[in-house]
Protein backbone atom coordinates (compact mmCIF):
# COMPACT_ATOMS: atom_id res chain seq x y z
CA UNK A 1 0.00 0.00 0.00
CA UNK A 2 1.32 3.15 -0.93
CA UNK A 3 -1.10 5.47 0.98
CA UNK A 4 -2.03 4.38 4.71
CA UNK A 5 -4.85 6.08 6.99
CA UNK A 6 -2.36 7.94 8.65
CA UNK A 7 -0.93 9.30 5.57
CA UNK A 8 -4.44 10.39 4.53
CA UNK A 9 -4.88 12.05 7.73
CA UNK A 10 -1.71 14.04 7.80
CA UNK A 11 -1.95 15.16 4.27
CA UNK A 12 -5.79 16.23 5.04
CA UNK A 13 -4.58 18.16 7.73
CA UNK A 14 -1.54 20.02 5.37
CA UNK A 15 -4.87 20.95 3.18
CA UNK A 16 -6.97 21.82 5.81
CA UNK A 17 -9.61 19.55 5.72
CA UNK A 18 -11.06 18.01 8.33
CA UNK A 19 -11.68 14.10 7.83
CA UNK A 20 -13.65 12.08 10.04
CA UNK A 21 -12.92 8.29 10.97
CA UNK A 22 -15.44 7.18 8.59
CA UNK A 23 -14.76 9.59 5.44
CA UNK A 24 -10.51 8.40 6.07
CA UNK A 25 -11.13 4.67 6.08
CA UNK A 26 -13.23 5.12 2.81
CA UNK A 27 -11.10 7.55 0.78
CA UNK A 28 -7.84 6.20 1.86
CA UNK A 29 -8.01 3.27 -0.20
CA UNK A 30 -9.06 5.10 -3.22
CA UNK A 31 -6.59 7.39 -2.63
CA UNK A 32 -4.33 4.26 -2.63
CA UNK A 33 -5.83 2.72 -5.83
CA UNK A 34 -5.30 6.14 -7.71
CA UNK A 35 -1.73 6.85 -7.12
CA UNK A 36 -0.81 2.87 -7.70
CA UNK A 37 -2.26 3.49 -11.25
CA UNK A 38 -0.47 6.93 -11.78
CA UNK A 39 2.67 6.48 -10.33
CA UNK A 40 4.32 4.48 -13.65
CA UNK A 41 4.75 8.06 -14.91
CA UNK A 42 8.19 7.94 -12.97
CA UNK A 43 9.03 5.13 -15.48
CA UNK A 44 8.56 7.12 -18.77
CA UNK A 45 10.69 9.31 -19.44
CA UNK A 46 14.40 9.83 -18.97
CA UNK A 47 16.63 12.17 -17.06
CA UNK A 48 17.35 14.34 -20.41
CA UNK A 49 13.11 15.03 -21.19
CA UNK A 50 12.57 19.11 -20.00
CA UNK A 51 9.38 19.25 -17.82
CA UNK A 52 6.39 21.04 -19.89
CA UNK A 53 4.57 23.66 -16.96
CA UNK A 54 1.97 25.21 -19.82
CA UNK A 55 1.32 24.21 -23.41
CA UNK A 56 1.89 27.58 -25.03
CA UNK A 57 4.87 29.48 -24.33
CA UNK A 58 4.53 32.00 -21.19
CA UNK A 59 5.74 35.26 -21.77
CA UNK A 60 5.80 37.89 -19.55
CA UNK A 61 2.86 39.92 -20.04
CA UNK A 62 2.74 44.18 -19.26
CA UNK A 63 0.41 46.48 -19.05
CA UNK A 64 0.26 50.07 -19.13
CA UNK A 65 1.11 51.13 -15.36
CA UNK A 66 -2.10 53.53 -15.25
CA UNK A 67 -4.05 53.46 -11.77
CA UNK A 68 -7.67 52.57 -12.26
CA UNK A 69 -10.15 52.49 -10.21
CA UNK A 70 -11.00 49.56 -7.65
CA UNK A 71 -13.86 47.55 -6.84
CA UNK A 72 -16.02 49.22 -4.35
CA UNK A 73 -15.62 47.82 -0.86
CA UNK A 74 -19.21 46.79 -0.79
CA UNK A 75 -19.40 44.71 -3.66
CA UNK A 76 -16.24 42.82 -2.53
CA UNK A 77 -17.96 42.32 1.18
CA UNK A 78 -21.31 41.45 -0.52
CA UNK A 79 -20.22 37.77 -0.38
CA UNK A 80 -18.31 37.71 2.77
CA UNK A 81 -19.00 35.51 5.56
CA UNK A 82 -18.99 38.20 8.20
CA UNK A 83 -18.35 41.63 7.91
CA UNK A 84 -17.57 44.20 10.72
CA UNK A 85 -17.06 47.69 9.72
CA UNK A 86 -16.20 47.54 6.31
CA UNK A 87 -13.34 44.87 6.43
CA UNK A 88 -13.81 40.84 6.32
CA UNK A 89 -14.14 39.72 10.27
CA UNK A 90 -11.89 36.66 10.63
CA UNK A 91 -12.05 33.85 13.54
CA UNK A 92 -9.51 34.73 15.99
CA UNK A 93 -5.83 33.74 14.43
CA UNK A 94 -3.58 33.39 17.52
CA UNK A 95 -3.72 30.34 20.04
CA UNK A 96 -4.93 32.00 23.29
CA UNK A 97 -7.86 31.18 24.15
CA UNK A 98 -10.63 33.89 23.56
CA UNK B 1 -43.90 28.97 -34.58
CA UNK B 2 -43.94 25.36 -32.90
CA UNK B 3 -40.34 24.30 -34.25
CA UNK B 4 -38.34 27.06 -32.59
CA UNK B 5 -37.12 24.68 -29.67
CA UNK B 6 -35.78 22.23 -32.54
CA UNK B 7 -34.11 24.55 -34.69
CA UNK B 8 -30.46 25.96 -34.61
CA UNK B 9 -28.62 28.63 -33.90
CA UNK B 10 -28.08 29.90 -37.21
CA UNK B 11 -31.81 29.79 -38.14
CA UNK B 12 -33.25 31.42 -34.79
CA UNK B 13 -30.62 34.61 -35.97
CA UNK B 14 -31.98 34.38 -39.37
CA UNK B 15 -35.54 35.00 -38.21
CA UNK B 16 -34.83 37.22 -35.63
CA UNK B 17 -32.45 39.64 -38.60
CA UNK B 18 -35.59 38.80 -40.97
CA UNK B 19 -38.39 39.60 -38.52
CA UNK B 20 -39.90 36.40 -38.70
CA UNK B 21 -40.17 35.95 -35.23
CA UNK B 22 -39.15 38.04 -32.25
CA UNK B 23 -36.34 37.04 -30.04
CA UNK B 24 -39.13 37.82 -27.15
CA UNK B 25 -40.96 35.22 -28.68
CA UNK B 26 -37.84 32.66 -29.23
CA UNK B 27 -36.88 33.57 -25.44
CA UNK B 28 -40.47 33.03 -24.10
CA UNK B 29 -40.60 29.84 -25.62
CA UNK B 30 -36.96 28.20 -24.18
CA UNK B 31 -38.38 29.05 -21.07
CA UNK B 32 -41.41 27.03 -21.35
CA UNK B 33 -39.31 24.31 -22.36
CA UNK B 34 -37.30 24.43 -19.41
CA UNK B 35 -40.06 24.94 -17.61
CA UNK B 36 -41.79 21.78 -18.86
CA UNK B 37 -38.96 19.41 -18.87
CA UNK B 38 -36.10 20.88 -17.01
CA UNK B 39 -37.59 18.82 -13.42
CA UNK B 40 -36.72 15.49 -15.48
CA UNK B 41 -33.64 16.89 -16.79
CA UNK B 42 -32.35 19.22 -14.14
CA UNK B 43 -29.62 20.65 -17.11
CA UNK B 44 -30.25 24.15 -15.14
CA UNK B 45 -28.93 25.39 -12.00
CA UNK B 46 -30.76 28.41 -12.04
CA UNK B 47 -33.35 29.82 -14.32
CA UNK B 48 -32.89 33.56 -15.22
CA UNK B 49 -36.30 34.30 -16.71
CA UNK B 50 -37.33 38.09 -16.30
CA UNK B 51 -33.30 39.33 -17.38
CA UNK B 52 -33.09 36.86 -20.12
CA UNK B 53 -36.98 37.92 -22.11
CA UNK B 54 -35.39 41.93 -21.06
CA UNK B 55 -32.18 40.98 -23.14
CA UNK B 56 -34.37 39.56 -26.12
CA UNK B 57 -37.04 42.44 -25.51
CA UNK B 58 -34.02 44.40 -26.25
CA UNK B 59 -32.80 43.12 -29.27
CA UNK B 60 -35.98 43.76 -30.85
CA UNK B 61 -36.02 47.26 -30.60
CA UNK B 62 -32.58 47.21 -31.96
CA UNK B 63 -34.15 45.37 -35.05
CA UNK B 64 -36.81 47.62 -34.94
CA UNK B 65 -34.64 51.09 -34.42
CA UNK B 66 -33.01 49.51 -37.77
CA UNK B 67 -29.57 49.28 -35.98
CA UNK B 68 -27.17 46.25 -37.40
CA UNK B 69 -27.58 43.13 -35.31
CA UNK B 70 -24.34 41.04 -34.26
CA UNK B 71 -24.75 37.34 -36.06
CA UNK B 72 -26.22 35.91 -32.89
CA UNK B 73 -28.16 38.64 -31.71
CA UNK B 74 -31.17 37.41 -29.42
CA UNK B 75 -30.28 33.52 -29.61
CA UNK B 76 -30.54 31.94 -26.35
CA UNK B 77 -27.54 30.48 -24.64
CA UNK B 78 -27.08 28.54 -21.91
CA UNK B 79 -23.81 29.00 -19.41
CA UNK B 80 -22.26 26.73 -16.94
CA UNK B 81 -22.50 27.89 -13.66
CA UNK B 82 -18.50 28.00 -13.47
CA UNK B 83 -18.96 31.69 -15.21
CA UNK B 84 -19.52 34.30 -13.24
CA UNK B 85 -22.39 36.37 -14.19
CA UNK B 86 -23.48 38.70 -11.83
CA UNK B 87 -27.19 39.00 -10.63
CA UNK B 88 -27.17 35.11 -10.36
CA UNK B 89 -25.18 32.85 -7.78
CA UNK B 90 -22.36 31.35 -8.97
CA UNK B 91 -22.02 27.86 -7.40
CA UNK B 92 -19.62 25.59 -9.53
CA UNK B 93 -22.47 23.01 -8.30
CA UNK B 94 -20.66 23.11 -4.61
CA UNK B 95 -21.94 24.09 -0.96
CA UNK B 96 -19.03 26.19 -0.47
CA UNK B 97 -20.34 28.51 -2.97
CA UNK B 98 -24.34 27.77 -2.90
CA UNK B 99 -25.27 31.06 -2.26
CA UNK B 100 -22.22 33.33 -3.78
CA UNK B 101 -23.64 36.03 -6.03
CA UNK B 102 -20.16 37.52 -8.18
CA UNK B 103 -19.68 41.00 -8.41
CA UNK B 104 -18.09 41.05 -11.67
CA UNK B 105 -18.73 39.08 -15.17
CA UNK B 106 -16.64 36.59 -16.86
CA UNK B 107 -15.56 37.77 -19.96
CA UNK B 108 -16.96 35.34 -22.23
CA UNK B 109 -20.15 36.20 -20.63
CA UNK B 110 -19.35 40.30 -21.25
CA UNK B 111 -18.70 38.91 -25.02
CA UNK B 112 -21.83 36.85 -24.91
CA UNK B 113 -24.09 40.13 -23.78
CA UNK B 114 -21.42 42.40 -25.99
CA UNK B 115 -22.94 40.08 -28.98
CA UNK B 116 -26.51 40.79 -27.50
CA UNK B 117 -27.15 36.87 -27.00
CA UNK B 118 -29.59 36.34 -24.45
CA UNK B 119 -28.64 34.26 -21.10
CA UNK B 120 -31.70 31.87 -19.91
CA UNK B 121 -29.79 30.57 -16.67
CA UNK B 122 -26.79 28.40 -15.42
CA UNK B 123 -26.45 24.63 -15.81
CA UNK B 124 -25.18 22.53 -14.12
CA UNK B 125 -21.71 20.52 -13.61
CA UNK B 126 -19.64 18.17 -11.37
CA UNK B 127 -18.62 19.76 -8.39
CA UNK B 128 -16.17 22.44 -9.27
CA UNK B 129 -16.27 20.84 -12.68
CA UNK B 130 -14.43 17.71 -11.42
CA UNK B 131 -15.97 14.94 -12.94
CA UNK B 132 -17.07 13.08 -16.09
CA UNK B 133 -20.98 12.56 -15.03
CA UNK B 134 -22.40 15.30 -13.19
CA UNK B 135 -23.04 12.94 -10.19
CA UNK B 136 -20.56 14.91 -8.16
CA UNK B 137 -23.14 17.91 -8.15
CA UNK B 138 -23.69 19.23 -4.63
CA UNK B 139 -27.46 19.83 -6.33
CA UNK B 140 -28.15 16.10 -8.06
CA UNK B 141 -26.93 15.12 -11.01
CA UNK B 142 -28.17 15.84 -14.53
CA UNK B 143 -29.90 13.40 -16.73
CA UNK B 144 -29.32 12.34 -20.34
CA UNK B 145 -32.19 13.15 -22.63
CA UNK B 146 -31.40 9.84 -24.59
CA UNK B 147 -32.19 8.05 -21.46
CA UNK B 148 -32.74 9.16 -18.16
CA UNK B 149 -31.30 6.62 -16.16
CA UNK B 150 -27.98 7.31 -17.87
CA UNK B 151 -25.22 10.06 -16.99
CA UNK B 152 -25.07 13.31 -19.34
CA UNK B 153 -21.18 12.64 -19.38
CA UNK B 154 -19.19 15.87 -17.45
CA UNK B 155 -18.33 17.81 -16.22
CA UNK B 156 -20.14 20.05 -18.17
CA UNK B 157 -23.45 17.82 -18.84
CA UNK B 158 -25.71 20.40 -17.77
CA UNK B 159 -24.88 22.57 -21.06
CA UNK B 160 -24.91 19.52 -22.79
CA UNK B 161 -28.19 17.47 -21.94
CA UNK B 162 -29.89 21.34 -22.08
CA UNK B 163 -28.86 21.12 -25.82
CA UNK B 164 -30.23 17.26 -26.39
CA UNK B 165 -33.37 18.41 -24.42
CA UNK B 166 -34.25 21.25 -26.54
CA UNK B 167 -34.15 23.49 -23.52
CA UNK B 168 -31.68 25.96 -25.20
CA UNK B 169 -30.22 26.31 -29.11
CA UNK B 170 -26.49 27.38 -27.61
CA UNK B 171 -24.47 26.63 -24.37
CA UNK B 172 -20.81 27.10 -22.94
CA UNK B 173 -18.63 25.13 -21.32
CA UNK B 174 -15.00 24.37 -20.10
CA UNK B 175 -12.79 21.66 -21.01
CA UNK B 176 -9.57 20.62 -18.51
CA UNK B 177 -9.42 17.22 -19.27
CA UNK B 178 -12.98 16.43 -21.45
CA UNK B 179 -15.60 18.39 -19.71
CA UNK B 180 -16.72 19.57 -22.79
CA UNK B 181 -16.11 17.25 -25.37
CA UNK B 182 -17.30 14.13 -23.49
CA UNK B 183 -20.73 15.30 -22.41
CA UNK B 184 -21.17 16.05 -26.11
CA UNK B 185 -20.38 12.62 -27.17
CA UNK B 186 -22.29 11.07 -24.90
CA UNK B 187 -25.38 13.12 -25.94
CA UNK B 188 -25.15 13.55 -29.49
CA UNK B 189 -24.23 16.96 -29.41
CA UNK B 190 -21.26 19.28 -30.38
CA UNK B 191 -18.02 20.17 -28.34
CA UNK B 192 -15.29 22.01 -29.08
CA UNK B 193 -12.22 22.87 -27.11
CA UNK B 194 -10.57 25.52 -28.46
CA UNK B 195 -6.28 26.08 -28.02
CA UNK B 196 -5.27 26.78 -24.64
CA UNK B 197 -5.14 30.52 -24.88
CA UNK B 198 -7.69 30.81 -27.94
CA UNK B 199 -10.85 31.63 -25.05
CA UNK B 200 -10.23 34.10 -21.91
CA UNK B 201 -10.30 32.34 -18.40
CA UNK B 202 -10.74 35.38 -16.41
CA UNK B 203 -13.84 35.37 -14.29
CA UNK B 204 -14.29 31.17 -14.66
CA UNK B 205 -13.79 29.43 -11.62
CA UNK B 206 -10.26 27.60 -12.02
CA UNK B 207 -9.87 24.14 -11.41
CA UNK B 208 -6.26 22.97 -13.27
CA UNK B 209 -5.48 26.53 -14.90
CA UNK B 210 -2.78 25.11 -17.04
CA UNK B 211 -5.08 22.79 -18.97
CA UNK B 212 -8.61 24.35 -18.17
CA UNK B 213 -10.48 26.21 -21.35
CA UNK B 214 -13.53 27.08 -22.08
CA UNK B 215 -15.71 26.45 -25.34
CA UNK B 216 -18.66 26.25 -27.42
CA UNK B 217 -21.39 23.45 -26.96
CA UNK B 218 -24.30 23.34 -30.15
CA UNK B 219 -26.33 20.51 -31.87
CA UNK B 220 -24.61 21.76 -34.89
CA UNK B 221 -20.87 22.39 -35.97
CA UNK B 222 -22.11 25.73 -37.88
CA UNK B 223 -23.70 26.51 -34.45
CA UNK B 224 -20.59 26.18 -32.44
CA UNK B 225 -18.54 28.10 -34.73
CA UNK B 226 -20.75 31.02 -34.39
CA UNK B 227 -20.69 31.00 -30.74
CA UNK B 228 -16.54 30.10 -30.82
CA UNK B 229 -16.36 33.10 -32.75
CA UNK B 230 -18.10 35.39 -30.30
CA UNK B 231 -16.06 33.83 -27.19
CA UNK B 232 -12.76 33.76 -28.74
CA UNK B 233 -9.72 35.99 -28.67
CA UNK B 234 -7.54 38.24 -27.04
CA UNK B 235 -8.24 39.71 -23.00
CA UNK B 236 -5.36 41.16 -21.37
CA UNK B 237 -7.35 40.01 -18.15
CA UNK B 238 -6.24 36.71 -18.91
CA UNK B 239 -2.45 36.47 -18.94
CA UNK B 240 -2.55 33.70 -20.56
CA UNK B 241 -4.37 34.54 -23.74
CA UNK B 242 -3.17 34.75 -26.80
CA UNK B 243 -2.76 37.89 -28.80
CA UNK B 244 -3.40 36.89 -32.17
CA UNK B 245 -6.40 36.70 -34.59
CA UNK B 246 -9.00 33.75 -34.19
CA UNK B 247 -8.99 30.99 -36.72
CA UNK B 248 -11.93 31.42 -39.15
CA UNK B 249 -14.33 29.17 -37.83
CA UNK B 250 -17.31 29.74 -39.10
CA UNK B 251 -16.25 29.81 -43.01
CA UNK B 252 -14.42 26.24 -42.17
CA UNK B 253 -17.55 25.40 -40.59
CA UNK B 254 -19.43 26.49 -43.89
CA UNK B 255 -16.93 24.71 -46.41
CA UNK B 256 -17.09 21.29 -44.67
CA UNK B 257 -14.63 20.05 -47.58
CA UNK B 258 -11.83 17.62 -46.69
CA UNK B 259 -10.93 16.43 -49.96
CA UNK B 260 -7.24 16.06 -49.95
CA UNK B 261 -6.97 16.82 -46.05
CA UNK B 262 -4.64 14.11 -44.76
CA UNK B 263 -6.25 12.91 -41.23
CA UNK B 264 -4.68 11.03 -38.79
CA UNK B 265 -6.23 7.84 -37.18
CA UNK B 266 -4.08 7.38 -33.78
CA UNK B 267 -3.35 3.28 -33.01
CA UNK B 268 -3.22 4.15 -29.54
CA UNK B 269 -6.71 5.18 -28.72
CA UNK B 270 -8.35 1.86 -29.40
CA UNK B 271 -8.59 -1.55 -28.68
CA UNK B 272 -8.92 -2.90 -25.24
CA UNK B 273 -11.55 -1.10 -23.09
CA UNK B 274 -13.23 0.52 -26.45
CA UNK B 275 -17.08 -0.70 -26.52
CA UNK B 276 -17.80 -2.12 -30.03
CA UNK B 277 -20.43 -0.06 -31.05
CA UNK B 278 -18.46 2.73 -30.28
CA UNK B 279 -15.65 1.15 -32.53
CA UNK B 280 -17.99 0.49 -35.42
CA UNK B 281 -19.17 3.82 -35.69
CA UNK B 282 -15.58 5.34 -35.51
CA UNK B 283 -15.13 3.20 -38.71
CA UNK B 284 -17.74 4.27 -40.30
CA UNK B 285 -16.96 8.27 -39.55
CA UNK B 286 -13.35 7.52 -40.80
CA UNK B 287 -14.45 5.55 -44.10
CA UNK B 288 -17.21 8.22 -44.94
CA UNK B 289 -13.95 10.50 -44.39
CA UNK B 290 -12.21 8.91 -47.19
CA UNK B 291 -15.24 8.42 -49.44
CA UNK B 292 -15.37 12.21 -49.09
CA UNK B 293 -11.77 12.42 -50.37
CA UNK B 294 -9.68 12.76 -47.47
CA UNK B 295 -6.30 10.45 -47.40
CA UNK B 296 -6.50 8.22 -44.22
CA UNK B 297 -3.02 7.76 -42.37
CA UNK B 298 -2.17 5.53 -39.59
CA UNK B 299 -0.27 7.19 -37.10
CA UNK B 300 1.22 6.30 -33.61
CA UNK B 301 1.16 8.53 -30.88
CA UNK B 302 3.39 6.24 -28.22
CA UNK B 303 3.69 8.26 -25.21
CA UNK B 304 -0.34 8.78 -25.37
CA UNK B 305 -1.18 5.66 -22.72
CA UNK B 306 0.98 7.65 -20.05
CA UNK B 307 -1.57 10.64 -20.66
CA UNK B 308 -3.80 9.49 -18.25
CA UNK B 309 -1.08 8.98 -15.19
CA UNK B 310 0.30 12.38 -16.06
CA UNK B 311 -2.76 14.11 -16.22
CA UNK B 312 -4.33 12.49 -12.82
CA UNK B 313 -0.91 14.18 -11.43
CA UNK B 314 -0.75 17.05 -12.47
CA UNK B 315 -4.66 18.10 -12.45
CA UNK B 316 -5.03 17.13 -8.80
CA UNK B 317 -1.54 19.54 -8.32
CA UNK B 318 -3.27 22.38 -9.63
CA UNK B 319 -6.51 21.87 -8.00
CA UNK B 320 -4.98 21.97 -4.30
CA UNK B 321 -3.33 24.58 -5.06
CA UNK B 322 -5.90 26.87 -7.01
CA UNK B 323 -8.74 25.74 -4.06
CA UNK B 324 -7.05 26.56 -1.18
CA UNK B 325 -8.28 29.94 -1.78
CA UNK B 326 -11.84 28.53 -0.55
CA UNK B 327 -10.81 28.76 3.26
CA UNK B 328 -14.22 30.34 4.40
CA UNK B 329 -12.71 33.77 5.53
CA UNK B 330 -13.65 36.09 2.36
CA UNK B 331 -16.61 35.01 0.44
CA UNK B 332 -18.43 30.91 0.30
CA UNK B 333 -19.16 28.62 3.10
CA UNK B 334 -17.87 29.41 6.57
CA UNK B 335 -18.64 26.57 9.44
CA UNK B 336 -18.05 26.42 13.07
CA UNK B 337 -17.05 30.00 13.43
CA UNK B 338 -18.98 30.04 17.25
CA UNK B 339 -16.31 33.06 18.64
CA UNK B 340 -14.19 30.41 19.94
CA UNK B 341 -12.44 28.21 17.48
CA UNK B 342 -9.34 29.46 15.71
CA UNK B 343 -9.27 30.48 12.37
CA UNK B 344 -7.62 27.05 11.08
CA UNK B 345 -10.26 25.27 12.23
CA UNK B 346 -12.81 27.55 10.63
CA UNK B 347 -10.58 26.25 8.00
CA UNK B 348 -10.82 22.56 8.15
CA UNK B 349 -14.39 22.38 9.60
CA UNK B 350 -15.50 24.95 6.38
CA UNK B 351 -13.61 22.62 3.91
CA UNK B 352 -14.82 19.57 5.00
CA UNK B 353 -18.72 20.84 4.66
CA UNK B 354 -17.98 22.56 2.29
CA UNK B 355 -16.30 20.03 -0.59
CA UNK B 356 -17.70 16.46 -1.72
CA UNK B 357 -15.60 13.82 -2.10
CA UNK B 358 -14.18 14.12 -5.25
CA UNK B 359 -12.88 17.42 -4.46
CA UNK B 360 -11.13 16.40 -1.04
CA UNK B 361 -9.84 13.24 -3.25
CA UNK B 362 -8.34 15.59 -5.48
CA UNK B 363 -7.08 18.10 -3.54
CA UNK B 364 -5.67 15.47 -1.11
CA UNK B 365 -3.65 13.37 -4.33
CA UNK B 366 -2.46 16.82 -5.16
CA UNK B 367 -1.26 18.00 -1.82
CA UNK B 368 1.16 14.81 -1.82
CA UNK B 369 2.75 15.00 -5.29
CA UNK B 370 3.62 17.96 -4.56
CA UNK B 371 4.83 17.24 -1.13
CA UNK B 372 8.71 17.01 -0.19
CA UNK B 373 10.19 13.97 -1.03
CA UNK B 374 7.32 12.76 -3.69
CA UNK B 375 7.90 15.63 -5.98
CA UNK B 376 10.32 14.40 -8.21
CA UNK B 377 8.70 11.23 -8.32
CA UNK B 378 5.46 12.55 -9.10
CA UNK B 379 4.89 15.91 -10.69
CA UNK B 380 8.34 16.43 -12.23
CA UNK B 381 8.01 13.02 -14.19
CA UNK B 382 4.50 13.92 -15.00
CA UNK B 383 5.58 17.15 -16.47
CA UNK B 384 8.11 15.43 -18.55
CA UNK B 385 5.20 13.32 -19.80
CA UNK B 386 3.52 15.84 -20.88
CA UNK B 387 6.21 17.20 -22.81
CA UNK B 388 6.31 13.58 -24.48
CA UNK B 389 2.73 14.36 -25.26
CA UNK B 390 3.50 17.62 -27.21
CA UNK B 391 5.92 16.07 -28.92
CA UNK B 392 4.03 13.32 -30.32
CA UNK B 393 1.28 15.76 -31.57
CA UNK B 394 3.81 17.52 -33.00
CA UNK B 395 5.49 14.90 -34.49
CA UNK B 396 2.14 13.42 -35.37
CA UNK B 397 1.21 16.88 -37.26
CA UNK B 398 3.60 16.71 -39.72
CA UNK B 399 2.39 13.64 -40.78
CA UNK B 400 -1.43 14.77 -41.34
CA UNK B 401 -3.67 17.93 -40.82
CA UNK B 402 -6.06 16.37 -38.20
CA UNK B 403 -5.67 13.47 -35.95
CA UNK B 404 -9.02 11.42 -35.08
CA UNK B 405 -10.41 9.06 -32.62
CA UNK B 406 -13.71 8.35 -30.55
CA UNK B 407 -14.03 11.27 -28.54
CA UNK B 408 -14.84 8.77 -25.15
CA UNK B 409 -14.13 4.69 -25.09
CA UNK B 410 -18.18 4.18 -24.54
CA UNK B 411 -21.33 5.61 -24.28
CA UNK B 412 -23.21 7.17 -21.47
CA UNK B 413 -23.32 4.64 -18.79
CA UNK B 414 -25.39 3.82 -15.95
CA UNK B 415 -25.57 6.15 -12.30
CA UNK B 416 -23.71 4.59 -9.83
CA UNK B 417 -21.91 2.68 -12.07
CA UNK B 418 -18.56 4.15 -11.74
CA UNK B 419 -19.25 6.86 -8.54
CA UNK B 420 -17.03 4.89 -6.25
CA UNK B 421 -14.77 4.10 -8.60
CA UNK B 422 -13.03 6.93 -9.32
CA UNK B 423 -10.14 4.94 -11.61
CA UNK B 424 -13.51 3.40 -13.82
CA UNK B 425 -14.63 7.38 -13.51
CA UNK B 426 -11.26 9.08 -14.91
CA UNK B 427 -11.00 6.48 -17.60
CA UNK B 428 -14.23 8.30 -19.44
CA UNK B 429 -11.49 10.83 -20.46
CA UNK B 430 -8.86 8.94 -22.15
CA UNK B 431 -9.40 9.89 -25.37
CA UNK B 432 -9.47 13.94 -24.31
CA UNK B 433 -6.84 13.96 -21.97
CA UNK B 434 -3.86 14.27 -24.43
CA UNK B 435 -5.43 17.68 -26.10
CA UNK B 436 -6.03 19.40 -22.53
CA UNK B 437 -2.28 18.53 -21.73
CA UNK B 438 -0.59 19.52 -25.13
CA UNK B 439 -3.04 22.67 -25.71
CA UNK B 440 -4.00 22.01 -28.79
CA UNK B 441 -7.76 22.29 -30.71
CA UNK B 442 -10.21 19.41 -30.05
CA UNK B 443 -13.88 19.07 -31.13
CA UNK B 444 -16.14 16.08 -30.92
CA UNK B 445 -19.17 15.63 -33.19
CA UNK B 446 -22.26 13.09 -33.40
CA UNK B 447 -21.29 10.15 -35.51
CA UNK B 448 -24.50 7.62 -34.70
CA UNK B 449 -25.99 4.98 -32.23
CA UNK B 450 -23.76 2.04 -31.05
CA UNK B 451 -25.79 -0.95 -32.00
CA UNK B 452 -25.62 -2.71 -28.45
CA UNK B 453 -27.43 0.53 -26.42
CA UNK B 454 -28.73 2.69 -29.27
CA UNK B 455 -26.72 5.96 -27.35
CA UNK B 456 -24.80 8.70 -29.22
CA UNK B 457 -21.63 8.03 -29.87
CA UNK B 458 -18.82 11.38 -31.12
CA UNK B 459 -15.98 11.76 -33.21
CA UNK B 460 -12.57 13.50 -31.67
CA UNK B 461 -10.90 15.75 -34.10
CA UNK B 462 -7.52 17.14 -32.89
CA UNK B 463 -6.20 19.93 -34.92
CA UNK B 464 -2.49 21.90 -34.15
CA UNK B 465 -2.33 24.66 -31.75
CA UNK B 466 -4.53 27.75 -33.21
CA UNK B 467 -5.67 25.43 -35.86
CA UNK B 468 -9.23 25.26 -34.42
CA UNK B 469 -10.96 26.16 -38.23
CA UNK B 470 -9.72 22.56 -38.90
CA UNK B 471 -11.69 20.89 -36.41
CA UNK B 472 -14.76 22.48 -37.93
CA UNK B 473 -14.21 21.87 -41.32
CA UNK B 474 -13.44 17.98 -40.54
CA UNK B 475 -16.57 18.39 -37.94
CA UNK B 476 -19.11 19.88 -40.80
CA UNK B 477 -17.64 17.19 -43.42
CA UNK B 478 -18.68 14.38 -41.50
CA UNK B 479 -22.05 16.32 -40.31
CA UNK B 480 -22.98 16.77 -43.64
CA UNK B 481 -22.15 13.05 -45.08
CA UNK B 482 -23.93 11.67 -42.35
CA UNK B 483 -27.20 13.50 -41.86
CA UNK B 484 -27.38 12.74 -45.67
CA UNK B 485 -27.14 9.18 -44.46
CA UNK B 486 -29.69 9.55 -41.64
CA UNK B 487 -31.96 11.33 -43.59
CA UNK B 488 -31.72 14.27 -40.78
CA UNK B 489 -29.72 15.10 -37.78
CA UNK B 490 -28.90 12.76 -35.23
CA UNK B 491 -31.07 14.28 -32.35
CA UNK B 492 -34.54 13.80 -33.86
CA UNK B 493 -33.77 10.43 -32.68
CA UNK B 494 -34.05 11.69 -29.19
CA UNK B 495 -36.44 9.95 -26.91
CA UNK B 496 -39.52 12.74 -26.79
CA UNK B 497 -39.91 14.08 -23.20
CA UNK B 498 -43.02 14.08 -21.67
CA UNK B 499 -43.75 17.96 -21.16
CA UNK B 500 -45.39 18.74 -17.94
CA UNK B 501 -48.53 21.14 -18.39
CA UNK B 502 -48.61 24.50 -17.08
Amino acid sequence: MALTVQDVARLADLARIELSEEELARLAPQLDVILTAVASVADVAGQDVPPTSHPVRLENVYRIDETRPSWPAEAMLAGAPAVEDDHFRVPRILDEEA
Amino acid sequence: MNDTIHATAAELAARIASGAQSAEEITRLHLDRIAAVDEQVNAFLAVDAERALAQARAVDVKRASGAPLAPLAGVPVAVKDLFCYQGLPTTAASRMLESWVPPYNSTVVDRLLASDLVILGKTNLDEFAMGSSTETSAFGPTRNPWDLGRIPGGSGGGSAAALAAFEAPLAIGTDTGGSIRQPASVTGTVGVKPTYGGVSRYGVIAMASSLDQPGPCARTVLDAALLHQVMAGHDPADSTSIAAPVPDVVSAARKADVKGLRIGVVRELGGEGYAPGVEARFAAAVELLASLGAEIVEVSCPHFVHAFAAYYLIMPAEVSSNLARYDGMRYGLRVGDDGLASTEQVMRASRAAGFGDEVKRRIIIGSYALSAGYYDAYYGSAQKVRTLIRTDFEAAFRQCDVLVSPATPTTAFRFGERLTDPLAMYKSDLCTIPANLAGNAAASVPIGLADEDGLPVGLQIMAPVLADDRCYLVGAAVEAGLTEQWGGPLLDRVPALKEKAR
